[in-house]
């Protein structure tokens, strides 16, 4: 199966290479506008992008050309960084200086994201980062040629902190993968809980990767509090969430995820998953608009979107717009332009990328139905709230980029 | 006293049962590691995979199986699964031994070591790429759903069983080995093989069942271990590494000291977990460089 | 000892470093190459002259990245000096693992390394400096001495040339000298080395120190290289890959674990697009391979053929 998807996908990039095109007014490096997918395609994330997002990517690139009539040719590589940071910034490397690379996309992980954005800088190329999480891609580690569009950290903890509380679940206690990241998360959401007039009751690190969170657990449930907010990721978080349900802890106590994907709920199944509360940037069954795309998508991939693989189709088809626009693919000249015009589609309305590169749009406050809620397979949340942009991003002021301080 | 330290007795209790839940694991993995140490002087690296490969085969025959089959009635239920997966893949280990451990018994016993690291890595990368890193799910089976209610904390019914299932059966393999006259054998087998042969055992045989049910034991745990973490084709590897910690902690001479080394790591595990939950990652690693300070031969250990 | 076919694999060996990047193959992935032929050769001075089994190489690889990465990211530390710090906590780092786990031998020593550095894992997760899972990046290659440009591909590699050819040369004095000879006789009959009055562990211990300490040239090197030192270094399959190198390449030749190194890189390199999570698939059916049937590797089985060590 999986075979054959990447043979359709490797037979549809050669489709379109074919479709040569002589290139118009716009001075393209090479002639062409060559993207490259820089992704997870065996490993722990290549669920929620891999595959996908060439599906994705190539989707954009197919639209873009029948609705611009084939202004230029775009060709599309793909590699698999296998979640290394030395393996990306080498491949990235490789793409600019031999293979004329113009822009990266995806890069899932952010030891990736964050080891090809300063290659690509150094190049003067353009990364859109999709797949990664962290505050750091537009905060310390920033670069003015970089996009990061789908989410980050901020945006999920913030997210469901805040409106978690707002719901009646003003206590916690969290359960915190023992590294950086899951501290980031642990911090945030705390102080988004406490402004919100909460209470956060305490807090356990757990060693990473870990399987049995039992121990941890008996102690989240010691406390007393109603809300456990799980302060990590991938398999931690799914293991977390069904020894909670094994040691009857759920439902007493309400768990709140703080970064999680559809996939994640699609793997655990709604018997376990069902009434946890998580925030995401894209959920297929929202509108029209992206039930319409993801029809298509599925159609092709088999699985619904995620929310990156989604964020992977319009941020090309962005840029893309962007060169257009820009009659060149030089990388400041076509960020600028990204930067300057506003996200109008299925996946962002009024989306505004930000002088740090972080696009500025809405997310979802989810809540995942029970078995009986769910009419049929990845009909998976309940909507609960959208939080408006503005909410879900780091505020300029408390940023530490220095492209927001002129 | 506990008080003071911030910590009730009730969640003390509930903490070093869980530890010795974990404690549970440690002791069957680090006893088959033992036992096929014991005969073919080996440490076996694809102990971890074939823990996960015990897992995988429970899940798919629960799920996968009927679907291949198109008939929904054929499923391999846990119960089944506690028997017969052992049985697969001790075959495989059998399979194993036969092919190609046989080949290295002449040669330093590192080759054994990473002609097994090797299985392990292929092991590993098949089920990764059939079934994808991010894990599936087993149903804990109907019996053992819901909790226990102790007083000071809700034991969920499958972990009592899991840790009545396992000591069971580190208790028979312990009796079979030190108590009957099959188990003479193999004590006679792994203090002098060719005497033994000479006595008319047959050797080779005793070898190759011993490694198969080594791995029929790393095997069980899997099938143990399904229904409450997540079924994924990384289970074993980081596991395995703490498994060895623990097996030089206890040293590798005697299988009762690989069981109780087991069990007692795991309460230890659990206790680092209440008072410093920081360390419980590196805690068996540290104890175990004290050990080699101390005492380099392990715990239980005879040097050889 | 340099005797005459050892002088043509030298030859072939820098001509092939000199030329390479002209000839035009991709200089970074030739930089890659030699920090792990380099790491690896490091290895094989363990494995392959004194039969010690280290399974935990990857925390010398690692401390040293993570403390040249840091060293030149925040303390301002010049390339050589950034490289020289990571290279002595690799040292002393090797000092520490090295006393415990020489207590043991054989298997039981294949393990407590593998455990150690498992516990180096760990550390380096939780620890601020290092990034968690992020890994430390941004690391500015600089000026060597304060003059030649390392941002230039072309500077650096041919620095990164000359520092795996003093190590390299380095490990090949050791292997030939009176005190390599005392290691040779380790491997052989340590019960024979002992009993002809070698102190066969402070002999140990050296020797684990100096392969700890030129793993971290390695490794530090590769920080340089890549501008970031991130987990991938200290996980156990990075321990695995560089025996597996040295498998391949032959376990106790001179040039077999730069070959190993570069077949494997190269392999790895070559199938990680194509065949996604069948690359640890197929090291692992060399891993068995070589265990199987293919133990000179193959510059040892090159060097039956020609009737000579290489």
């Amino acid at each position: 199966m999986k075979k054959k998807l990447m043979f359709m996908a490797i037979a549809a990039a050669f489709l379109g290479m074919a479709a040569v095109v002589p290139a118009q007014q716009a001075k393209l490096s090479g002639g062409v506008v060559k993207i490259g997918i820089l992704t997870d395609l065996s490993g722990l994330y290549s669920d929620l992008s891999g595959q996908g997002s060439l599906v994705a990517a190539r989707m954009a690139i197919d639209d873009f050309l029948k609705q611009e009539k084939n202004p230029f040719k775009i060709e599309l590589v793909s590699a698999d960084h296998q979640n290394k940071g030395d393996v990306a910034s080498n491949k990235a490397r490789e793409w600019f200086e031999r293979d004329g690379v113009d822009m990266i996309g995806d890069l899932v992980t952010s030891s990736t994201a964050l080891a090809v954005m300063p290659v690509a800088k150094e190049m003067n190329r353009v990364t859109i980062v999709n797949g990664a999480a962290s505050t750091n891609i537009t905060g310390k580690a920033c670069t003015d040629l970089n996009v990061h569009y789908a989410y980050d950290t901020f945006a999920l903890a913030i997210g469901t902190g805040r409106a978690v509380v707002k719901q009646g679940g003003d206590s916690w206690f969290f359960l915190t993968a023992d590294y950086a990241f899951g501290h980031s998360l642990e911090k945030d959401t705390s102080d988004v809980v406490t402004a919100m007039g909460g209470k956060v009751l305490g807090a356990v690190r757990h060693p990473f990767p870990g399987t049995d969170f039992s121990s941890f657990l008996l102690k989240a449930q010691a406390s007393g509090a109603k809300v456990i907010g799980l302060a990590n990721a991938g398999t931690d978080t799914t293991n977390s969430i069904k020894q909670a349900a094994e040691f009857g802890i759920t439902p007493k106590q309400s768990l709140a995820g703080l970064l999680m994907f559809i996939t994640d709920v699609h793997s655990l199944s709604l018997k376990t998953a069902g009434g946890m509360y998580l925030t995401e940037g894209f959920y297929w069954d929202f509108s029209d608009a992206t039930r319409a795309w993801s029809k298509r998508f599925f159609d092709q991939h088999k699985r619904m979107p995620t929310m990156v693989q989604a964020g992977i189709y319009s941020s090309t088809m962005h840029y893309l717009k962007a060169v257009k626009d820009a009659g060149t693919d030089e990388a400041k000249a076509v960020v600028r332009k990204m930067k300057d015009t506003p996200v109008n589609d299925f996946f962002a309305q009024n989306g505004r990328i930000r002088e740090d590169g972080r696009l500025l749009h809405d997310f979802y406050l989810l809540q995942v139905k029970t078995p009986a809620e769910s009419k049929g397979p990845w009909d998976y949340y309940h909507v609960r709230q959208v939080i408006p942009a503005a909410d879900a991003a780091i505020p300029a002021a408390k940023s530490e980029c220095p492209l927001l301080k002129k | 006293m506990f008080e003071l330290l911030g910590i009730s007795p009730q969640a003390l209790y509930g903490q070093l049962l869980i530890g010795l839940i974990n404690g549970s694991f440690y002791a069957v993995l680090s006893l088959g590691l033992a036992i096929i140490f014991g005969l073919l002087n080996i440490i076996n690296f694809s102990h971890g995979a074939q823990y996960m490969m015990g897992a995988f085969v429970a899940w798919i025959g629960l799920t996968q199986l009927p679907q291949w089959l198109g008939n929904p009635d054929f499923v391999i239920n846990y119960w089944a699964a506690l028997v017969l997966v052992p049985l697969i893949v001790g075959a495989f280990g059998v399979f194993i031994e036969r092919t190609m451990l046989r080949r290295l018994y002449k040669l330093d016993h590192l080759y054994g070591l990473l002609l097994t690291f090797g299985i392990a890595l292929i092991i590993e990368g098949l089920f990764r790429d059939w079934y994808g890193v991010s894990g599936q799910q087993y149903e804990i089976p109907e019996v053992f759903q819901g909790t226990i209610n102790l007083g000071f904390m809700f034991l969920p019914k499958y972990r009592a069983w899991v840790v009545v299932a396992a000591l069971t059966v580190c208790f028979l393999s312990w009796y079979v080995i030190e108590r009957t006259k099959l188990g003479s054998y193999l004590r006679a087998g792994t203090e002098n093989p060719r005497l033994t042969q000479a006595f008319g055992v047959n050797v080779p045989l005793m070898i190759t069942l011993t490694y198969g049910y080594g791995v029929a034991l790393a095997a069980f745990a899997g099938v143990l271990a399904a229904p409450i973490f997540t079924v994924s084709p990384k289970m074993g590897a980081d596991l395995i590494i703490v498994v060895f910690a623990v097996v030089v902690i206890g040293g590798m001479g005697s299988i009762f000291g690989a069981i109780v080394t087991g069990i007692g790591l795991g309460l230890i595990e659990g206790l680092t977990r209440v008072f410093y939950p920081e360390a419980s990652a590196v805690v068996i690693f540290v104890i175990m460089a004290i050990v080699l300070l101390v005492r380099p031969a392990g715990l239980f250990g005879r040097e050889r | 000892m340099n005797t005459g076919h050892m002088r043509w694999g030298f030859i072939v060996l820098i001509g092939f470093g000199l030329l390479a990047p002209v000839a035009g193959i991709y200089p970074t992935f030739l930089m890659k190459c030699w920090c792990f032929a380099l790491f690896a050769c490091a290895f094989n001075l363990l494995l392959g002259y004194t039969g010690l089994l280290s399974f935990g190489h990857a925390a010398f690889l690692s401390v040293a990245a993570y403390v040249t990465g840091h060293a030149i990211r925040s303390w301002g530390f010049g390339p050589e000096w950034g490289i020289l710090a990571g290279t002595l906590s690799a040292g002393a780092l090797g000092y520490v693992f090295g006393s415990l786990a020489i207590r043991r031998a054989g298997i039981y020593f294949a393990m407590i390394t593998l455990a150690l550095a498992q516990m180096l894992y760990f550390v380096w997760l939780q620890m601020k400096f290092t990034g968690g899972e992020d890994g430390l990046q941004g690391v500015p290659r600089g000026a060597l001495f304060g003059v030649i440009d390392l941002s230039n591909n072309t500077n650096l590699y041919y620095l990164v040339f000359v520092i795996f050819l003093a190590g390299f040369s380095l490990i090949h004095r050791v292997i030939h000298s009176p005190f390599g000879q005392v290691l040779q006789a380790i491997r052989e009959n340590e019960p024979r080395a002992i009993s002809l009055g070698y102190d066969v562990d402070r002999y140990k211990l050296v020797v684990f120190v100096l392969s700890a300490a030129l793993s971290g040239l390695a490794g530090a090197t590769k920080t340089l290289v890549f501008q970031l030192a991130s987990l991938t270094d200290a996980h156990w399959h990075m321990s695995g890959e560089v025996v597996l190198m040295t498998l391949l390449g032959g376990l106790g030749t001179v040039f077999g674990p730069v070959v190993g190194a570069f077949v494997i890189i190269g392999l790895q390199n070559q199938l990680a697009d194509k065949v996604g999570s069948w690359v640890q698939v197929i090291m692992g059916l060399i891993f068995v391979i070589c265990v199987l049937i293919f133990r000179r590797g193959i510059v040892g089985e090159l060097g039956r053929l020609l009737k000579r060590p290489l």
